[in-house]
Formats: C-alpha cells, structure tokens, sequence
C-alpha cells in the first residue's frame, strides 16, 4: 500500500483525537495508492476502548460515492490503544478480503507504530504488507 | 426475474470485478444463493461453515437491512440488492485495571516485594493496586490453597474466603494451605493462620457459609475479582451469575483427575460468561465429583496458581487475560490446549435480552433434590446429605448395621469401581460396579431386598433408580455410603 505522508499524519491525529477509545475510517484511492480518506465514527457505545464498528450504511455511503468519482476502498484503518498495531483474534474473525488493514497503536494519546495487514484468502490470518510512504 | 446486487469492492475480485450484478431470484434467500452458485469464491465470505450470514455482512434491499424482514421476503423487480461490510474489530488484549485504587507501600513492602517492583509491568503502580484490591475466593480447598498462599504472598492487601468445612485428612493430599496438625479445624481459621504468617498486613475476612442464593450478593458485592474454586454445579452457575450481576470478573478453574481448566468469565470486559459455554448444567451423576473420581493433587497447585495468574494481570490490568478462552491442561500428556469460548448474545444471563435478572435456586437448576435422587453428586462442599435427611428410597447407615445384627435375608450392593474395593469393604457385600450394571443387574435376586451403596450415596441412588426401572420393588440406597459407615458404625473401615 502507498500513501502519502500528509494523509498518513491526518490519520493518526484523526486516531489520537479519539483516544482512548478505537477510532476508525475508511482509505480510498485507486491501483494501491491511498489518494484520501474518509473518517468514520466509531458506532460502539458498549465498549469503544477495545472495539470498533463502522455503521453499514455510513459505509455504503462512503462507497457510493467513491464509486461515483471513479475511486475504490482500499482499506480500512483503526487505532489499537495502548496494545501494539497487530490485528487481534476479533480483528480476524471480522476481516474482508481484498482490504489494506492499517492499524496504528495509540500509546497515551499519541500515536506510535503503524502496520498494515491482508487477510489471506483462507481467511486462516492476517499478513502484514509494506506500507510505502510518499513524501 | 432478474435483480441487481451490488457488491462491496471488497469482493468485487470474486464477481469479476464488477461493482454489480444481475441475478434471478423472487426472495432474498434466493438471490443469494443464486449469486454465490454464480460466484462459489463469494460464498466463504457471505457465510460461515454453518451456513449463516456471517454476522458482518449485511444485507440491504434499497436501504433496509434484511434482517428487518427475513431473508425469505419477496423482492420486486426495481429492488436493489446490496452487499455491505459491517467493518468491525478491535483488539480483546487491552483491559483496565480492575482496581483502581492504589495504597502505599511502606519501606518494609517495598523491600519484601522488591521483585515485583522491578518488573516494569508490575512496579510500584501495579504493587500499590495489588496491596488496594479485594479478592474473594469461593472455598479454600484444592484450589483455594495455592490461590490464597501465592495472592497473599504477591501482596493482595484484602482476602475473603467463602468456606463452611473443617480440615480432614483426606484433604492433605491436595489443600496446601492446610496442614497435618490442622485436622478437625476450620478451614478459615486454618487459612488464616498461614495467611497471616506470610503477610502480617493481609487483611482477611472469614466468611464462615456455604455460598447461597440468599447471601451471595451481599458477599460478592464489595470485591474486585471474585475466583471461583468450587467443586460443584450449584455453587459455579451460582458464582457466575452472581458475578455477571454486579460485573465482577470471575477467574474460572476446575480439576478433575489428571485434567484441569481455567478461563476468565467478564462480559462486562467483552468477554463470555460461564453460561455462554455451558447454558444448563449435566445431567445430576454425569460428571462425577473429585471425591468420587479421584484427583491427582498437583493439578491443584497447576489450575490454581493460573487462576492467581489471571487474578493478578486483572488486578494490574497488563497482559492478555484468559478471556474468551479455555485454557485445558492434561497432565498425563502434559499439554496445554486452548479453546474458544464465544460469547453467546442469547445467553440468559448476559445476552441482549437476560431472562435470568436474579438469582434463582441453584440446586433445583441443576436437578439436584433435596434429599433425594442423586444428592451426594455434586461434590461436597455444597450438598451436605447428613443434613439433607433420608428419602424415601432411603436407608441409613444405622438401619443396615441393625438388618445385619438381626441377620435379615437381604443383599448388600456395593457399586463402587473396583479400585475402590481395595481401599474399604464392608464385609460381605456384592460387588457390582455401577458402569457393569446394565450388564449384570440380572444376577440380583428380584424376590429379596437389596442394599446399594458406594462411597457417599450418590452413584447408589442412580444403581437404585435403574434398577427400579429394571423391576426391582425392594431396594435401598444407604445414604452416606461405606464413608458414612465407617464414620458411625465401624471404625476399623478407613475413610477415604
């Protein structure tokens, strides 16, 4: 996956403004470069800290009009608060195929690593892929 | 007629790439299966093995979510079908501090727990809310002991312990916080003076009941994290749904022969609770209890210390807890295996819509009468059959040495397992063991009485209720089995 340094700071603040809870948002773009993205609220109230949720229908419209300027979703990002950026167990058995799972560890409010991972097509686990950042 | 669904670019490379397709169908139901026979690559993401929806797919026709409808509601021809992620995940790792108090340390703790606080994930902070939490343990027996010496020797500050039992010797082989000198003494006073003699600060509260549905809340209402040790299925359900209801993390262990297992219980947490694996308890008698199955004593110390384990990374909130997981030890294996335990959103007790909101009576939930059928069964710290009172089937050890006295015509069962015989016999029994049963009942004479006993009543009174389905009119349980026997009449027989 390829992003520009700019979106990849706009996602981290984005991440660290929702500390301490899960943050998340959807990467559009085209040919695996991320071109923008688009911020999504995070629908749990039960338990935000350790979980998100994007709502199907903000998601629809998020791909609509995606597909209406030519654009694809390429991924999806979310923060991990104070654990480390690697997908856990619940990530997995909820992960689609064919996305750029960027996950960014949040560590008392700021953010720290950044991976991103594929879901194998055996849905068996999560590989992690280079994240190119353009400068 | 043909209907147009939208796919997600998420699997538009298993529908060739388009972002949508025509299929025939005049129900969602159909549509769906059509289009995943069109596209078999779609289907493994669609649905799980068991040929559900996965639960982050939805399904909208136009914008509304089928499951508003069902998915056997007729579409018409100008619906449009979409597919939509429910993108979800998140991480079950991180878990707050259960206890967010913290108390000083004083020089002397800093020194004694000076291990601890160089660890970086425990340190002075960690230390400080192990010496401010309270931790309830449910019986101080096999489990109970490794849990009550290793917390209070890593600086838990507060130990309540649920125990109505005194010390026998049969206990030594496993309760280690129990010693030789200690027999014929209450456990909790027992416990307490260990406990003291490690850490003179601990403060212990006694709690000298069995645990009930009248007394439990008010016990468990004032802890952090509340461990389970018990033995039984009345006490567990009891403990997990009391727990669920004031959300209060339930450190789960059980032993059984040469296996144990543990979890964590916290749905408050995100994670499942005990009904969540197990909604109704066995059948009375299908599990057999550590007095009638035998436990290898070191499993005690091996499940009890990694329920203190788990205790600890809750109370200091670091680490992965045991949460949504069982973790199942086999010691003649050695080996570890790790099961998932879902939550389940139908569960009476922490699902969506509880059915159970209160606590109900346990031993009627888990089919346990009071004083009859199958009472011994259940382990022994929560069903007591001396206070039970005989049933009907009944006889007492009292009656049997009387019928013996005056040489009545009648036959002695002993259904115990073999490996049993050599421990203890009361002379002139039959031995019949109750998996034979099936088998062999018709060597019994129909025409004579017939005394059944075992250990303590419990494996009896399932040999009497077969065998007067057999068609057997005459026949006794002796309540309190061979133990009671030797506790009342013949001190020469050794108790086990």
């Amino acid at each position: 996956m390829k992003l520009a340094r700019v979106l990849l700071e706009q996602i981290r603040r984005h991440l660290e403004a929702g500390y301490p809870n899960e943050a998340c948002g959807v990467l559009l773009g085209k040919d695996g470069v991320v071109t923008e993205i688009a911020m999504a609220d995070n629908t749990r109230t039960d338990s935000a800290r350790n979980r998100y949720l994007i709502d199907p229908l903000a998601y629809l419209k998020i791909e609509r009009a995606a597909d209406q300027r030519g654009l694809e979703v390429l991924g999806i990002y979310h923060s991990h608060p104070d654990v480390a950026a690697r997908p856990s167990q619940f990530d997995l058995d909820h992960a689609w195929p064919n996305l750029s799972y960027l996950i960014v560890s949040v560590v008392k409010g700021k953010a720290v690593e950044s991976n991103s991972w594929l879901l194998r097509e055996d849905r068996s686990q999560f590989d992690q892929e280079a994240v190119t950042v353009l400068d | 007629m043909a209907i147009k669904v939208t796919i997600p670019t998420a699997l538009r490379r298993f529908a060739d790439n388009q972002a949508s397709v025509e299929v025939q169908g005049k129900t969602i139901s159909e549509v769906l299966n059509n289009l995943t026979r069109q596209h078999a690559q779609l289907r493994q993401h669609l649905y799980s093995d068991d040929g559900k929806l996965r639960n982050f797919v939805r399904v909208y026709v136009n914008d509304e979510d089928i499951r508003a409808k069902g998915d056997n509601a007729p579409i018409n021809e100008n619906d449009e079908i979409s597919i939509v992620p429910s993108i979800a995940g998140g991480n079950l790792a991180k878990v707050d501090p259960v206890v967010k108090d913290r108390a000083k340390l004083t020089n002397e703790e800093i020194k004694r727990y000076s291990r601890h606080l160089i660890l970086p994930e425990v340190g002075v902070e960690g230390q400080e809310r192990l010496k401010a939490a309270k931790v309830l343990l449910i019986g101080s027996g096999g489990l109970g002991s490794p849990l009550a010496l290793y917390l209070t020797a890593a600086g838990v500050g507060n130990i309540g312990m649920v125990e109505f039992d005194t010390v026998d010797f049969s206990n030594l082989q496993r309760q280690i916080l129990h010693f030789t000198p200690d027999v014929g003494k209450h456990k909790l006073q027992s416990a307490e003076e260990k406990l003291k003699a490690i850490n003179p600060n601990l403060k212990f509260t006694p709690y000298n009941t069995k645990l009930t549905s009248d007394n439990a809340l008010d016990i468990l209402k004032d802890y952090d994290v509340v461990i389970d040790g018990t033995d039984n299925f009345p006490t567990r359900y009891l403990v997990n749904d009391a727990c669920v209801m004031l959300k209060k993390p339930n450190v789960y262990g059980s032993i059984f022969r040469f296996e144990g297992m543990a979890s964590v219980f916290a749905p408050h947490l995100g994670g499942p609770c005990y009904r969540c694996w197990y909604p109704e308890p066995p059948p009375p008698g299908l599990v057999p209890s550590c007095a009638e199955g035998g436990v290898l004593g070191v499993i005690c110390g091996i499940i009890g210390n990694i329920q203190a384990n788990e205790a600890i990374k809750l109370i200091i909130g670091k680490g992965k807890p045991l949460m949504g997981r069982l973790l199942r030890f086999d010691a003649m294996d050695m080996s570890f295996r790790e099961y998932k335990i879902p939550r389940d959103p139908n569960c009476p007790v922490c699902g969506k819509n509880p059915t159970v909101t209160k606590l109900i009576d346990y031993l009627e939930f888990c089919g346990i009468g009071r004083g009859g059928e199958a009472g011994g069964t259940s382990g022994d710290s929560i069903v007591d059959q001396k206070e039970e009172g005989l049933g009907p089937d009944d006889i007492s050890v009292e009656t049997l040495k009387k019928m013996r006295d005056a040489k009545d015509d009648f036959v002695l069962v002993d259904v115990r397992n073999p490996d049993e015989f050599e421990i203890s016999v009361i002379d002139g029994s039959v031995k019949l063991p109750l998996p034979e049963l099936p088998q062999r009942f018709k060597e019994l004479p129909k025409d004579k009485l017939l005394a059944v006993h075992c250990k303590m009543g419990g494996r009896s009174a399932r040999a009497v209720n077969f065998l007067k389905q057999q068609g057997y009119s005459k026949v006794k349980n002796v309540a309190g089995g061979i133990n009671a026997w030797a506790e009342r009449i013949d001190p020469n027989v050794p108790q086990y």
